[in-house]
C-alpha cells in the first residue's frame, strides 16, 4: 500500500526558529478571529435574519470539515461516523439543557468532552488493526447511537424534543445572531488548532503515520498514542460543533441529529478543498456549503445530496489532491 | 427472570432462519472484502438496488422475487465489473486506495440512497408473493415461510458459490488472489482480469440478497443502513474470507438478534451487530475461526 502522495506540503513548510513560529500562530489566531468577527459584523449588515440561519450551517461544516481533516487529512483514517460525533455533542446538550440550563460556552465544553470520550474510545478498540476497521466501526456506530437516542426517553426517543431558546442576548442582541457568532469563533478556534498541529512536532508524526505506518512504527514513532490523539481531538470539535445545535433547530429529533448528510459533508469538503493542508476544508467547506445553501433554496433538498454525492466521487476519481492540489499544480 | 420455553425456542429458529438470510447478505462482503481486499461499503445499498428493482418486476409484471433476483444477477454483474474498472484504474492502479478508495465508495453508496430516495420517495415497499403470509406450525415451533425461503434460497446460493470457488478454474484464481497476490501474477495469470471477476460476483449476490431482504421485510431507501453493522461483523468474526465461518456467525448474530427483540423489544436488535463488532475487533480481530 502506497500512501506517499502527499506528504510534500508537509515537508514544505518546515519552520523558522520558535520565537517567530509562536509569534507567526499568535497573528494567525488574532487574524481568524478577526476574520470571524468581520463575517459576523458583514452578516450584521446585511439586516436580514435569513443570513444568519445560512451563514450558521456554512460555519458549521468550516468546523465539522476541519475537525475531520484532523484525523483523516493528516494521519489518512477515514472517519464515517462524523454524525454520531456531532449527535452527540448536540444530545448532551439536551441533557444538560433539561437538567441545569448552563451557559452555551459550557455546553460546548462538555459536548466536545463527550465526543473526545467517544472518539477515544473508539479508537483504542479499533485503531491498533488495519486502518479500514476504524472506518467501518465508526459507520457503524453511528446506526447504533441513533438506535440508543431513539431508546432513551429522557431526551425525547424517536419523536424528538423540543429546546426553547432564549430570546435574546446582552450586547449581541437576537439569540441566532449570538449562535452565529459562536460558531464563527469555534471555526476561527478550530482552523487555529489544525494550522498548529500541521506545523508542530505531532503534525509531523501524523503524516508520517499517512505516509508509511509500518516505517513509522519501525522508527520509533508512537502510532498509536498519536491516532488516539487524532480521534480524540477531532471527535472533540465535532461535539463541540454540535453542541448549541439544538439552539438553532430548537426542535431535535433522531432523524435530524443523525443525519447522514453531515458524514458525507464532512468528507466531500475536505478531498474537495484538498486535505493536506488547513486551508483545504476551510476552502471545500465554504464552496460546497454555499452551494447547498442556496440549492435547497432553489432546488430540493434531496437532489442538493445528491450533488454532494456526485461533486465527491467526481473529485476523488478526477482530482484527487482537491482544489488546492489543482492551484499549486499551476504555480511553477 | 422465568423465561417461557416456548418463546426461547421459537426466538432461536427464527434467529437461525435469519441467520442463513444475513448470509447472503454478507456473502458479497465476504468475497471483495474478505477475499480481494476491496472494502465495499457500498455493498448493503446495491442489496436495497436490488430489492427495489425485484419490487418493480414484482408489482408491474407480477414476476416471483426470487425468480426476479436470479435473472438481475447477470445485470449486477455487469455493474460490478463496471465499478471494479473505474475502482482500479482511479484508485488501485495509483495505489490510492485506502483514503480515497473508501470515500469513493461512501459516495457511491450515497448517491444509490439519495436516488432511490428521489425515485420511489420514503415509503416502505412491499412485494407481493404466495409465501409472505403463511406459517408452517410444528408443535409449538413456527417456521413463517417469509423467513424460511429466503434461508433457504440464501444456503443453496451459498453452497453453489463454494463449489464454485473451490472446483473450477477462475474460482481458484480467486482464492489465489486472496492468498498471494504476488504469487498469482508470478505464474502469469491477471490479478486485475481475476478481482474483476470476483468483485462482479460479488455485486451479481446483492440482487438476490435484495429479493430476500424485500421479502422478509418492507424496504425503504435508508434500510441499508441497519445492514452495515450486520454485514461486516459477521464478515470480520466468521474470519474474512471463510464461507463457512461466515454462515456460523451469520447465524449467532440472527440468534442473538432475535433472543434481543423477543425478550428486549426490536428497537434494540441493531445495537447487538454493533457489539458484535466491537467485540470481535477488541478480542479476536482475526474472527471466531480464523487461521
Amino acid at each position: 500500500m502506497r500512501r506517499g502522495d502527499k506528504g510534500s506540503a508537509a515537508r514544505e513548510n518546515v519552520a523558522a526558529p520558535a520565537p517567530s513560529a509562536a509569534r507567526r500562530s499568535a497573528t494567525f489566531l488574532a487574524a481568524a478571529v478577526a476574520v470571524a468577527l468581520l463575517a459576523f459584523l458583514a452578516a450584521r449588515s446585511v439586516g436580514n435574519d435569513y443570513v444568519f440561519f445560512a451563514g450558521y450551517v456554512v460555519l458549521q461544516y468550516i468546523v465539522l470539515a476541519t475537525a475531520w481533516n484532523i484525523l483523516g487529512g493528516y494521519t489518512g483514517y477515514v472517519n464515517f461516523g462524523t454524525a454520531a460525533f456531532f449527535a452527540a455533542g448536540a444530545y448532551s446538550s439536551v441533557v444538560l439543557h433539561k437538567l441545569v440550563p448552563l451557559p452555551l460556552v459550557v455546553h460546548i465544553l462538555v459536548g466536545g468532552l463527550v465526543s473526545g470520550l467517544i472518539g477515544l474510545g473508539v479508537g483504542y478498540l479499533t485503531l491498533r488493526l488495519r486502518g479500514v476497521f476504524f472506518s467501518i466501526a465508526t459507520l457503524a456506530m453511528a446506526v447504533v447511537m441513533q438506535t440508543l437516542i431513539t431508546n432513551w426517553e429522557f431526551v425525547g426517543g424517536s419523536r424528538g424534543t423540543y429546546v426553547i431558546r432564549p430570546a435574546a442576548v446582552p450586547i449581541v442582541g437576537d439569540y441566532i445572531q449570538y449562535l452565529f457568532l459562536v460558531m464563527a469563533l469555534l471555526a476561527a478556534l478550530a482552523v487555529w488548532v489544525a494550522r498548529q498541529i500541521e506545523g508542530s512536532r505531532l503534525g509531523y508524526g501524523f503524516a508520517t503515520i499517512r505516509d508509511d505506518e509500518v516505517a513509522a512504527e519501525a522508527s520509533g514513532v508512537p502510532t498509536l498514542r498519536l491516532k488516539l490523539i487524532a480521534t480524540t481531538v477531532s471527535g472533540a470539535f465535532m461535539g463541540m460543533a454540535g453542541a448549541p445545535y439544538p439552539y438553532y433547530v430548537t426542535y431535535l429529533d433522531p432523524a435530524s441529529g443523525f443525519n447522514l448528510a453531515y458524514a458525507v459533508n464532512s468528507i466531500a469538503m475536505p478531498l474537495v478543498g484538498g486535505t493536506a493542508t488547513w486551508a483545504g476544508p476551510v476552502i471545500g467547506a465554504i464552496l460546497l456549503g454555499s452551494i447547498q445553501q442556496l440549492a435547497t433554496v432553489t432546488i430540493s433538498s434531496a437532489l442538493n445530496l445528491l450533488l454532494v454525492g456526485v461533486i465527491l466521487v467526481g473529485f476523488v476519481i478526477a482530482a484527487p489532491n482537491g482544489i488546492m492540489g489543482l492551484l499549486q499544480k499551476r504555480r511553477p | 427472570m422465568d423465561i417461557p420455553l416456548d418463546l426461547l425456542v421459537n426466538g432461536i429458529v427464527s434467529g437461525l432462519l435469519l441467520g442463513g438470510f444475513y448470509a447472503a447478505v454478507t456473502v458479497g462482503v465476504s468475497i471483495s472484502f474478505g477475499m480481494v481486499d476491496i472494502v465495499n461499503i457500498a455493498h448493503p445499498a446495491f442489496i436495497i438496488l436490488g430489492s427495489y428493482i425485484v419490487y418493480i418486476l414484482g408489482v408491474e409484471f407480477g414476476i416471483d422475487p426470487i425468480l426476479a433476483g436470479i435473472a438481475m444477477l447477470p445485470v449486477f454483474y455487469a455493474l460490478g465489473a463496471a465499478i471494479y474498472q473505474i475502482y482500479y484504474v482511479s484508485f488501485e492502479k495509483r495505489g490510492r486506495e485506502s483514503l480515497r478508495g473508501l470515500a469513493f465508495f461512501f459516495g457511491l453508496l450515497f448517491i444509490t440512497e439519495v436516488s432511490l430516495v428521489l425515485v420511489f420517495g420514503v415509503d416502505y415497499r412491499m412485494v407481493p408473493a404466495a409465501y409472505v403470509g403463511p406459517t408452517i406450525r410444528l408443535g409449538f415451533v413456527d417456521l413463517p415461510l417469509r423467513l424460511l425461503v429466503p434461508c433457504v434460497v440464501a444456503l443453496t446460493a451459498i453452497g453453489l458459490l463454494h463449489l464454485f470457488l473451490s472446483r473450477s478454474f477462475i474460482g481458484r484464481a480467486i482464492l489465489a488472489v486472496s492468498q498471494d497476490e504476488f504469487a498469482l501474477r508470478l505464474m502469469g495469470a491477471s490479478p486485475v482480469a481475476t478481482k474483476r471477476v470476483a468483485f462482479a460476483i460479488s455485486l451479481a449476490t446483492a440482487a438476490l440478497a435484495g429479493a430476500c431482504l424485500i421479502i422478509i421485510q418492507p424496504v425503504e431507501p435508508s434500510t441499508g443502513r441497519d445492514y452495515i453493522g450486520r454485514v461486516f461483523a459477521i464478515c470480520v468474526m466468521g474470519g474474512m474470507g471463510s464461507f463457512g465461518g461466515m454462515v456460523i456467525a451469520a447465524m449467532l448474530l440472527g440468534i442473538v438478534e432475535s433472543l434481543t427483540a423477543t425478550f428486549y423489544g426490536p428497537s434494540w436488535a441493531p445495537a447487538v451487530a454493533f457489539t458484535f463488532l466491537l467485540l470481535t475487533l477488541a478480542v479476536r480481530p482475526a474472527g471466531l475461526f480464523g487461521r
